[in-house]
């Protein structure tokens, strides 16, 4: 499957727009229609058009961690984010902690960011590894195929 | 915090510690802080004799009543001092027994991990806690005799110990569990406290049988005594450790914590009496069939273990003081011959009993210890096990009218003790010598060190048995009979009926001894014992539930796709049909047929996407039709007030198309679709009753009367306890944040699963 001209001209803009708009709908979703898991859908399309485009090995290199890692680092980073809430007077896992900083604008800040960004990472993780699994897997097999021949 | 919370955070730290420095450094970094702990415990040896009980809050959840807590009294004392005093030498020992493995590291670490579980087991003052570390020793227990994984038997013997003692914990969970709720709390000295409220529940003896299960399961009682033996499959640092001075106590440990509990009750004692004479005795058969003398000790263990379940359940007071005089004689002498026939293992390249003799010139060190430890086995005075014996023989002529069965069972399983501990020591190290695999020796100091400490403690122990008396075994004994006693051991208590059956045991263990060649082939010979036993039974179930499992997933996971999907759309269906049967029907929504409303007509979308779906003659067409069918579900959803989900479902939707459309491309799959009529027919039925069934339910669920309470909790409370104006996100990430979190690691494990089939599908040994 060799991508049209359009495809791989466009690839680069789709990927960053995309990526742009998964960080905003990321942000945002605390107040406004959005979060983690949707910002995680947005990036993880931006990323697949890349790999259709430029192969699995562009969107390796550009990941630089293995996309299962990515995964589990989400995970990770949304189990952690639990952990500052036993600093609080009756703590319970996952409750999360505030910080409104005060830079000329209030700049409400708290552990549920952190968890949301895991959630981010985990979706576009395990989204992107499946899809690339698949190519890389067509490749290998394309591959035998010839050699066999 | 307290110190007795300290010593346990001190125990896994420094058991962490070991994980990262050189094995060498590891060994004596695990022998110190072993020590160290042991010499803690040992500073709270006059307070506790003197009545007091040390205890400190330590992990606890509020919300389940689950208490938390440590105590130290005399019983727990008494465990934790040998746990850290033998666990010192035992991290000596295998620091060089082991020296040069490579799995030393990880066995030390593991051994540091064990300790520190059986501290938490004995210190715990409540029944959850209790579980939570009785788990750990059977998980460290595992890897421990699964130390040399490459061996086929070891792996067994390891996967043996762990499913009877974790068959043995779930029992024990269950009971303990059932005592929680009769005494309403989950501390174990409530329970105590609460004993009436606990005897008179309807479930009090299903809940005090199960907690006996558990315990016999982990200390080796019969029927479940097989894995015991087994479990030599280990190093024998480990043996020592584990399999003979502490871990499988920790059964018996849990009797005597509940003695105070169930002492009234008759069948707790009858239980316990028969069932630890029963497995005493059969320690004792077994012990003389064998000439490995690591299993010939691990028989002996077993013997020693029913003797103190049976000590227990005598009721008068006078065998709780047995119990423990003989626990403390039973430490010492048994880990001290553990440690011995493991140098002898180790520097001569074989433990066969009937081939070794004569050993004594090349290694005098070793002998000595051996025979140290071996007499005070033998109850010979002046060493404590001369005590413990004198005191086992009182307490079961004061058990009423069982003592007669008792006394001559015991006799004999004593006598087959002493016989045994000859074999050990005077067959092995006196007499002729006979060749070996390597020209033995004395050992390193490191090794032979904690023998002769333990067989020297075994001797002090006996020539001042007031002191012992006072410091060690009174306060123990309190904490298992709930009261204070008057306790005085004596090593010499005149001529009396008691001393002539001492002298007699002696007397026939000789005889046994001496004819010990004949006895084992001819025991050996008698191969029905092999063939009845429970761990044929064991075998037999382990390999029927493998059997039954393989037949299942045989049957569910057969690996055509076509079938998955069509077994979980049919089974979806019928239990939502079920479900709706079951509740009697479903009441219909009220209709109120009006204007019609413009947002309808995303509708009109649907109906053309599924349509188009079904008549589509290849796939590709299909999959693009049903991602029309999915737009226009999220305008629904965008039209009604729910943007969010709108927006998932957008992003959903793209995401499914690329993937299906790339997948059609990459995929060998057939574009066309080419089932047989009947198959069509088929899938259509199941499509069908599925989308009925999903729309009866609906349907119902629209008819019952809307309950506002939770949206309306969520809405009030989302921004000023999570400062966030999207509800749903608020659920997501904050207010059913652990959910989310379950979620994400279930797409992360998903991702995990998908790419390493991938990858054995790339390389080609797929199946």
């Amino acid at each position: 499957m060799r991508p049209s001209l359009i495809l791989r001209t466009s690839a680069p803009m789709l990927l960053w727009l995309s990526l742009l708009a998964s960080l905003y709908v990321l942000v945002r979703g605390h107040n406004e229609p959005g979060g983690g898991f949707l910002g995680g859908l947005v990036a993880a399309s931006g990323l697949l058009f890349h790999a259709i485009a430029r192969g699995p090995e562009g969107v390796r290199t550009l990941l630089v961690l293995h996309p299962v890692q990515l995964s589990a680092l989400g995970v990770l980073l949304a189990a952690t984010s639990g952990l500052p809430a036993f600093l609080g007077p009756d703590g319970a896992y996952l409750t999360h902690l505030w910080w409104f900083a005060e830079l000329g604008v209030t700049l409400p800040l708290g552990t549920a960011l952190l968890f949301d960004l895991g959630v981010y990472l985990a979706v576009v993780g395990m989204a992107v590894a499946i899809f690339i699994g698949l190519l890389e897997w067509k490749a290998a097999r394309a591959a035998a195929t010839e050699g066999g021949e | 915090m307290s110190g007795i919370a300290l010593a346990l955070l001190v125990g896994a730290g420094g058991s962490a510690a070991m994980a990262f420095v050189p094995a060498r450094l590891a060994a004596w970094l695990g022998a110190g802080l072993a020590a160290s702990l042991c010499a803690f415990y040992a500073a709270h040896l006059g307070a506790v004799s003197t009545g007091a009980v040390p205890a400190a809050a330590f992990w606890g959840v509020p919300a389940l009543d689950i208490a938390g807590g440590l105590r130290l009294d005399g019983l727990a004392l008494l465990f934790a001092l040998l746990i850290t005093g033998i666990g010192a030498l035992v991290f000596l020992y295998a620091g060089s027994y082991m020296a040069g493995d490579a799995r030393l590291r990880r066995l030390l670490v593991m051994l540091g991990l064990f300790m520190t579980a059986m501290l938490g087991a004995v210190t715990a003052d409540d029944a959850i806690l209790l579980f939570i570390f009785w788990e750990l020793t059977s998980l460290a227990s595992f890897f421990l005799v699964g130390t040399n994984h490459q061996s086929p038997a070891a792996r067994k013997a390891a996967l043996q110990a762990l499913l009877v003692t974790g068959g043995g914990g779930l029992a024990l969970l269950a009971g303990l569990v059932l005592v929680a709720i009769a005494a309403g709390t989950t501390s174990i000295s409530g329970m105590i406290a609460a004993a009436p409220a606990v005897l008179a529940h309807p479930a009090a003896e299903p809940a005090m049988l199960l907690v006996i299960a558990g315990a016999f399961a982990k200390s080796a009682q019969v029927p479940f005594h097989f894995w015991l033996p087994n479990a030599m499959a280990a190093p024998t640092p480990v043996s020592a450790y584990l399999h003979s001075a502490t871990m499988v106590k920790l059964g018996v440990y849990l009797l005597a914590r509940f003695n105070p509990l169930y002492q009234g009750v008759a069948l707790w004692h009858e239980l316990l009496m028969w069932a630890g004479l029963a497995t005493a005795a059969t320690g004792a058969l077994l012990a003389l069939r064998e000439t490995d003398l690591k299993r010939v000790l691990a028989h002996t263990t077993v013997t020693g273990l029913g003797t103190l379940v049976m000590l227990i359940g005598i009721a008068p007071e006078l065998s709780a003081t047995a119990a423990v005089t003989f626990l403390l004689v039973h430490a010492f002498y048994k880990a001290a011959l553990f440690l011995v026939v493991g140098i002898v293992d180790h520097e001569t390249g074989s433990r066969d009993g009937a081939a070794l003799g004569g050993l004594g010139r090349a290694m005098p060190l070793t002998a000595v210890a051996a025979g140290l430890a071996a007499f005070s086995m033998a109850g010979l005075p002046p060493f404590v096990g001369f005590v413990a014996k004198e005191l086992l023989y009182e307490a079961k002529l004061g058990a009423g009218p069982a003592s007669d069965v008792l006394i001559v069972l015991g006799f004999l399983i004593n006598a087959s003790m002493v016989a045994v501990a000859g074999v050990l020591s005077l067959r092995l190290f006196l007499g002729a010598s006979r060749p070996t695999p390597e020209t033995p020796h004395d050992p390193h100091w490191a090794m032979i060190a904690g023998p002769v400490l333990l067989a020297l403690l075994g001797l002090a122990a006996g020539s001042m048995p007031a002191l012992v008396a006072d410091l060690v075994v009174e306060p123990a004994v309190r904490a298992i009979l709930g009261r204070p006693v008057a306790v005085t051991l004596k090593l010499w208590h005149g001529f009396n009926l008691v001393l002539a059956l001492s002298a007699a045991t002696v007397l026939l263990g000789v005889v046994l001894f001496l004819a010990w060649e004949r006895i084992v082939p001819g025991l050996r010979r008698a191969e029905a014992i092999d063939r009845f036993g429970p761990a044929r039974f064991y075998e037999r179930l382990l390999a029927g539930t493998i059997s039954l499992a393989e037949r299942c997933t045989g049957l569910v996971q057969h690996g055509h796709l076509h079938g998955y999907i069509a077994t979980l759309f049919a089974a979806t269906a019928i239990a939502l049909l079920g479900t709706l049967a079951v509740r009697g029907g479903f009441d219909a929504p009220a209709f109120a047929f009006g204007a019609l409303d413009p947002r309808a007509l995303a509708l009109v979308a649907i109906v053309v996407g599924v349509l188009a779906t079904v008549l589509a003659r290849s796939v590709l067409v299909a999959v693009m039709a049903m991602g029309l069918v999915g737009f226009a579900v999220s305008l629904l959803f965008l039209l009604f007030g729910a943007p969010d989900v709108a927006f998932t479902q957008f992003a959903v939707e793209t995401l499914l198309v690329v993937i299906l459309a790339a997948a059609l491309v990459i995929l060998p799959i057939a574009t066309r679709d080419d089932r047989a009529p009947r198959r069509k027919l088929a899938d259509a039925a199941v499509a069908i009753l599925a989308g009925a069934a999903v729309t009866a339910v609906l349907l119902a669920v629209l008819a019952t009367p809307f309950d506002p309470r939770l949206g309306a909790w969520f809405g009030a409370n989302s921004y000023p306890a999570a400062h966030g104006r999207n509800v749903v996100n608020v659920i997501l990430v904050d207010f059913r944040a652990l959910d989310t979190l379950g979620e994400i690691m279930v797409l992360a494990i998903a991702a995990f699963a998908v790419v390493a089939l991938l990858r054995r599908a790339r390389t080609g040994d797929a199946r």
